[in-house]
C-alpha cells in the first residue's frame, strides 16, 4: 500500500508550551492542559469547537469530557517520551483518511510544583509527575521481579547500561557525551525560559557528582514542570490559517522492548526502523535535515539518535558530536530550545521537540533562530531506550 | 558477598515477587539451582519466563538447568542508591548473557570496580533472601578476585 498519501496532507498549525527557569510553573493537572490548549488553538486561529480529535497519554475520554469536545478520532497512546511524535503520525493518518479535520494533543506534568504544594501542606513529598510510570504489561510487572531487585536506578541506569555498551563496542568517550550536554547548553543561553541558562564546559560536566556510571549529573535530563499542546488539521485547510503550516513530510514509528533488558542490541535503538521509515515517507536523506529536534533524556539518548537517524555511521556519534556540530554554527542544530539537558524535561519530553521544531520553520525563535530552515525532524524517545517515532516536518517550499 | 548460613532479618534487596508462572524458578533458587525456560517447538531458550515463547508462541515450554555461566553485556556503577548486599559505597548492576542465550539483570561482585569489563567471563553466585529463596548475582569465573 502507498504511504504517500500522508506525506504533506497535514500540518501543526498552532503550538504552545511553558517552562520557567525556575523550574516551576503555577497551574498543574487539567488547568494547564487546557491552559495549553486554548494558546495552542490560538496560535493556529481555531478555537475548541473546531476540534474534533483529541489525543492525549492518559485518557482522551477525560481530557474531551472536561474540554466539552465530542471527538470522532481519538487517540490515548502512551509509550512514555515518544507518545506525542505518535500522536503526530496517528493524527496525520487520520486526517489523510478523512477521520478528523482538527486534532489537538496537550501534556503537562508538574514535578517540582506539586512537590512544592505537597510539602506547603504539610504532606509527604508528593510529585510523581516527572517520574516515568513502569510500562503496563498487562499484568505482573515483569520488571518488578527481573530488574528493580537488582538495586538499579530507572530510568538513568538503563541508559548508563547503554553508554558502557556504546563505550565498550565503539570508543566512545566521557568527553565525547559531555560535549552534548555543551553544545545544547550553548542553545540554552539563548532561550529565555530555559531552566540553566549559563554556558558549562566538558570539564563541568565530567565535575559534575556520578550518578550511576558513566554518567554525570549533567549527562542527565532536568527535572522541571513543563507543558505544551499541539494543533493539527488538513493541509487544505492549514492554508486558510494566519500563520505559516508544518507540514507532516514523514512518520515513522518502532519499538522493540519495553525493559532495558530486554533490549535487542543496547547500542542501537529501534530508531534505525522509525528513521528510515519517516525519511523514506518524506523523500529526503539526513543531509536535507536543517534541524534536529533529537530527545535528549541524557547525552547517550542523542548520541545514540544520531547514529540510527544516519546522520553519521554507527559508533561515530562521539567524533560527530565532539566536532562541534552539534551547537550554533555547527552542520546540525541540535535542540536550539536547549533540550531535555537544559531547557525543562517533566518526564515525558516529546511534545517540546514538535513546539520547537514548528516556531523554527516558521521563524519564530528570537536569538537562537536558524536561517531559512526548510526541514526539521522530531526525534521522540520513550521508555527506556524502548519506543522510537520520527516526525519530518517542512515549510510550504518542501511541499513540492 | 555472597550468602551466610542465616537467612537475614531484614531485607537489604527489594525481594523479587513470585507468580505461580515463576515458582519453579525461584524454587530451584532455593537450591542454588539457574533455571531457564526453554520453549521445545522453536529450540530456543526464553527469559524472563513467559507462559507463551516470545516469537513462536509456542505453549510447549520447559525448565532446564543452566550452566551458571555467562559474559558481561553491559555494566553500571550506582553511585546513589544503597547497596542491595549491604556494602557502603558504589555497587555494581549487569546485564549478563547466559551461555544459553538469555540476558539477566543482576548484580556483579566480587571483583574492585576498576576491574569490570564488557565481554569478562561470569559465573553464578547467590545472595539468600529473607525467604530463604537466593537471588542470583555474578563473579569472574573461578571465583571472587
Amino acid at each position: 500500500m502507498s504511504t504517500t498519501n500522508i506525506r504533506g496532507a497535514s500540518a501543526i498549525v498552532g503550538v504552545a508550551d511553558d517552562a520557567s527557569p525556575t523550574g516551576q510553573l503555577e497551574l498543574s493537572g487539567r488547568a494547564l492542559e487546557a491552559a495549553m490548549i486554548e494558546q495552542a488553538l490560538e496560535d493556529a486561529g481555531l478555537t475548541i469547537a473546531d476540534v474534533d480529535g483529541v489525543c492525549h497519554t492518559g485518557s482522551s475520554m477525560g481530557l474531551a469530557e472536561f474540554l466539552g469536545v465530542h471527538p470522532r478520532f481519538t487517540d490515548s497512546t502512551m509509550t512514555g517520551g515518544s507518545s506525542f511524535e505518535v500522536h503526530v503520525e496517528h493524527a496525520a493518518a487520520a486526517i489523510a483518511a478523512g477521520l478528523a479535520e482538527v486534532v489537538i494533543s496537550v501534556y503537562a506534568s508538574t514535578p517540582r510544583g506539586d512537590r512544592a504544594r505537597a510539602s506547603a501542606a504539610g504532606g509527604p513529598g508528593g510529585g510523581g509527575g516527572g517520574r516515568r510510570m513502569p510500562p503496563n504489561f498487562g499484568g505482573p510487572n515483569p520488571m518488578l521481579e527481573w530488574e528493580v531487585p537488582s538495586g538499579i536506578r530507572q530510568p538513568m541506569g538503563a541508559y548508563a547500561l547503554a553508554a558502557t555498551r556504546h563505550m565498550a563496542l565503539y570508543g566512545t568517550t566521557a568527553e565525547q557525551l559531555a560535549q552534548i550536554a555543551v553544545s545544547t547548553r550553548q542553545w540554552a543561553t539563548m532561550n529565555p525560559k530555559a531552566r540553566y541558562q549559563d554556558p558549562i564546559t566538558i570539564d563541568d560536566v565530567l565535575a559534575s557528582p556520578m550518578q550511576t556510571t558513566p554518567l554525570h549529573l549533567l549527562d542527565c535530563c532536568l527535572v522541571t514542570d513543563g507543558a505544551g499542546a499541539f494543533v493539527m488539521t488538513s493541509a487544505e485547510r492549514a492554508k486558510s490559517l494566519p500563520k505559516p503550516p508544518a507540514y507532516v513530510l514523514g512518520v515513522g514509528t518502532c519499538h522493540d522492548h519495553a525493559m532495558i533488558s530486554q533490549m535487542p542490541e543496547l547500542s542501537t535503538t529501534a530508531g534505525t526502523i522509525s528513521g528510515p521509515a519517516a525519511f523514506g515517507m518524506a523523500g529526503i536523506k539526513p543531509s536535507d535535515v536543517d534541524l534536529l529536534m533529537g530527545y535528549d533524556s541524557f547525552t547517550i539518548t542523542a548520541l545514540l539518535h544520531l547514529e540510527d537517524l544516519g546522520f553519521c555511521a554507527k559508533g561515530e556519534g562521539g567524533p560527530f558530536a565532539a566536532d562541534g556540530n552539534l551547537g550554533p554554527g555547527g552542520s546540525l542544530p541540535m535542540n536550539t530550545n536547549g533540550g531535555g539537558l537544559s531547557y525543562t524535561h517533566p518526564g515525558m519530553y516529546g511534545m517540546f521537540l514538535l513546539v520547537e521544531a514548528v516556531k523554527q520553520l516558521r521563524g519564530e525563535c528570537g536569538q537562537r533562530q536558524l536561517a531559512d530552515p526548510n526541514i526539521a525532524v522530531a526525534h521522540g524517545s520513550g521508555g527506556t531506550l524502548s519506543c522510537m517515532s520520527t516526525v519530518v516536518l517542512g515549510t510550504e517550499a518542501t511541499l513540492s | 558477598m555472597t550468602s551466610t548460613d542465616t537467612p537475614r532479618e531484614f531485607p537489604r534487596r527489594m525481594e523479587p515477587p513470585v507468580t505461580p508462572l515463576t515458582a519453579p524458578f525461584w524454587d530451584a533458587t532455593r537450591e542454588r539451582r539457574l533455571l531457564v525456560q526453554w520453549c521445545l517447538d522453536c529450540d530456543t531458550s526464553v527469559f524472563y519466563p513467559r507462559e507463551v515463547c516470545p516469537g513462536c508462541l509456542g505453549t510447549h515450554l520447559e525448565w532446564r538447568e543452566a550452566s551458571g555461566n555467562g559474559t558481561l553485556y553491559s555494566f553500571t556503577v550506582n553511585h546513589l542508591s544503597p547497596d542491595p548486599i549491604g556494602g557502603d559505597g558504589p555497587f555494581t548492576i549487569g546485564l549478563v548473557e547466559l551461555t544459553e542465550g538469555p540476558r539477566m539483570m543482576t548484580n556483579v561482585v566480587g571483583l574492585p570496580l576498576d576491574d569490570l569489563e564488557v565481554g569478562m567471563e561470569l559465573q553464578v553466585t547467590w545472595d539468600e533472601l529473607t525467604d530463604g529463596r537466593h537471588y542470583p548475582m555474578f563473579e569472574p569465573r573461578g571465583g571472587s578476585t
